[in-house]
């Protein structure tokens, strides 16, 4: 008990950057996934290849593979990062908006018929229909999904911490090192705060899922 | 394909449409020569770089590699399904002491990294990094698991309960021979897209130094030299996506086989549907 209480600031600073690598991955992710679905139902028969194929292979690449490209392939192969946390957040993101833009496209797909009918009948093009009738109505539905995806991304972050990044699972680590006589209770301390950011979002999610349902 | 969210394209949608695939195809194949000429330039594609592959130990690492990841996957899947039907029933039991731990120990597990739970086995016991793989992913998956079939019993009309229960069942007898299985079948997409995030996972024994394949693909590169990181890398990441992306579809297969048969299937029909072949009335003894 005494170790974590001593280590109490690393834990604290590992929270933050876990946080911080989760909310700016996933930021880029619900970005880059929205577009990715837009793509995924547009007209343009590119788009809609790039997309799917694009969604195919991140979706099943081990996000460890994912990492090993970003953190070690790539500076070998010249382009350097700064910081190694920029390789994080683009494997993350990356992956992450794979995910993400099934999710919306299922979304998209469970919207019903009649209101994009409704919204070409009165003239709107593909673009007003996405963006002003389905995609807002799509990603209401989705909601509780994208938090689930979100909360894998919290736990997905840790990854990051075996590629040279300090966060949670990284501090965890160093400390198991440091001190060999209290591994459990340090582990068990990274197990706890890892739970402080994924259960009140698990809770989010239920909540919503059960607004939405009410409002259906 | 047509679709519901754009009207039929007319001769100037097509023009437009055909001109944006013509310019997004040569923007991406741009992106990919720009990659190609700078992989390149570092000489990736030097036929001696590739050569590796004609030597027979190197696909022999491989396949050991390979073997080492499917052998975790497999036994791992093996240990963690039945395990989550048993939490599964202990999850919905109707005995709040039984249920409510069963709920915690499982939000507990799914709320963790799985890499956490292998270094977690790794270190506090002492084991091996193959048990640490395993173990780490039979207590994840097994939550995941759970929960996947919670919600296939769920999902069920409650008239298969309650008939299970008028008929003269035990609750726990009707919960073994007229949920479970309806609910496993039901949920069988769901189950096999889990054994995609299994296998996927067990790239993560590369952290806790379990030979699997990526641990293979990084001690080949430490050992034959830098040059040769990237045509290894490729081959394990090909293999890796090429053995998921058929594990997907397989999930997708039975969706579909399933939501054809579901039909007139079990689970969804509330209405009496007269089985054709009705069991003999057998002899009172």
């Amino acid at each position: 008990m005494e170790v974590i209480i001593e280590n109490l600031p690393l834990y604290w600073e590992g929270l933050l950057r876990t946080l911080f690598l989760s909310v700016v991955s996933g930021i880029i992710a619900l970005i880059l996934g929205t577009l990715l679905a837009a793509a995924r139902v547009s007209p343009v028969a590119a788009l809609r290849g790039f997309s799917t194929v694009y969604v195919e292979i991140l979706r099943n690449t081990p996000l460890t593979i994912a990492f090993f490209f970003a953190a070690i392939v790539l500076p070998r192969l010249g382009v350097t990062f700064q910081q190694f946390e920029v390789a994080a957040i683009i494997a993350l993101s990356a992956y992450t908006a794979a995910f993400i833009a099934e999710a919306v496209r299922s979304g998209v797909n469970s919207v019903p018929l009649g209101q994009a009918e409704a919204a070409r009948s009165i003239g709107m093009k593909f673009g007003q229909v996405l963006n002003l009738i389905i995609l807002p109505q799509a990603l209401r539905t989705v909601i509780p999904p994208l938090i689930n995806i979100l909360i894998a991304l919290v736990k997905n972050s840790s990854v990051a911490g075996a590629f040279f990044v300090l966060e949670l699972f990284g501090y965890g680590r160093q400390m198991a090192n440091a001190n060999g006589d209290q591994v459990m209770a340090v582990l068990l301390g990274v197990a706890f705060f890892y739970l402080l950011l994924t259960i009140p979002l698990g809770i989010l999610a239920s909540t919503v899922e059960r607004k939405v349902a009410i409002a259906r | 394909m047509t679709s519901v969210l754009y009207d039929v394209p007319g001769p100037k949608a097509r023009r437009v449409s055909l001109i944006g695939s013509v310019v997004g195809t040569v923007l991406i194949l741009g992106l990919l020569a720009w990659i190609v000429m700078t992989l390149a330039q570092q000489g990736i594609f030097e036929g001696r770089r590739w050569a590796i592959f004609t030597r027979g130990d190197v696909w022999m690492l491989l396949g050991n590699g390979l073997g080492a990841t499917l052998t975790a996957a497999a036994l791992a899947a093996v240990i963690a399904f039945p395990l989550g039907l048993m939490f599964c029933l202990l999850r919905i039991s109707l005995i709040a002491w039984i249920r409510i731990p069963a709920r915690v120990v499982l939000e507990f597990l799914r709320g963790m990294p799985v890499v956490l739970m292998m270094l977690f086995v790794l270190l506090v016991f002492g084991t091996s990094s193959f048990i640490a793989v395993v173990a780490g992913l039979v207590l994840y998956n097994t939550a995941i698991f759970a929960e996947i079939i919670r919600a296939g019993i769920q999902s069920l009309p409650k008239g298969q309960r309650e008939a299970g229960l008028t008929i003269g069942l035990t609750s726990f007898q009707s919960r073994m021979l007229v949920e479970l299985p309806q609910a496993v079948r039901r949920m069988m997409p769901s189950l096999v897209a889990q054994l995609v995030v299994l296998l996927k996972d067990t790239s993560l024994g590369y952290i806790v130094a379990y030979g699997e394949l990526l641990r293979a693909v990084q001690v080949m590169a430490d050992f034959l030299g830098n040059a040769f990181l990237f045509p290894i890398f490729f081959v394990a990441a090909a293999i890796y996506i090429v053995i998921n992306i058929c594990v997907s579809r397989l999930a997708i297969w039975i969706e579909r086989r399933g939501s054809n048969k579901a039909a007139g299937g079990v689970a969804k029909a509330p209405t009496a549907v007269v089985a054709p072949e009705l069991p003999e009335v057998r002899e009172p003894k």
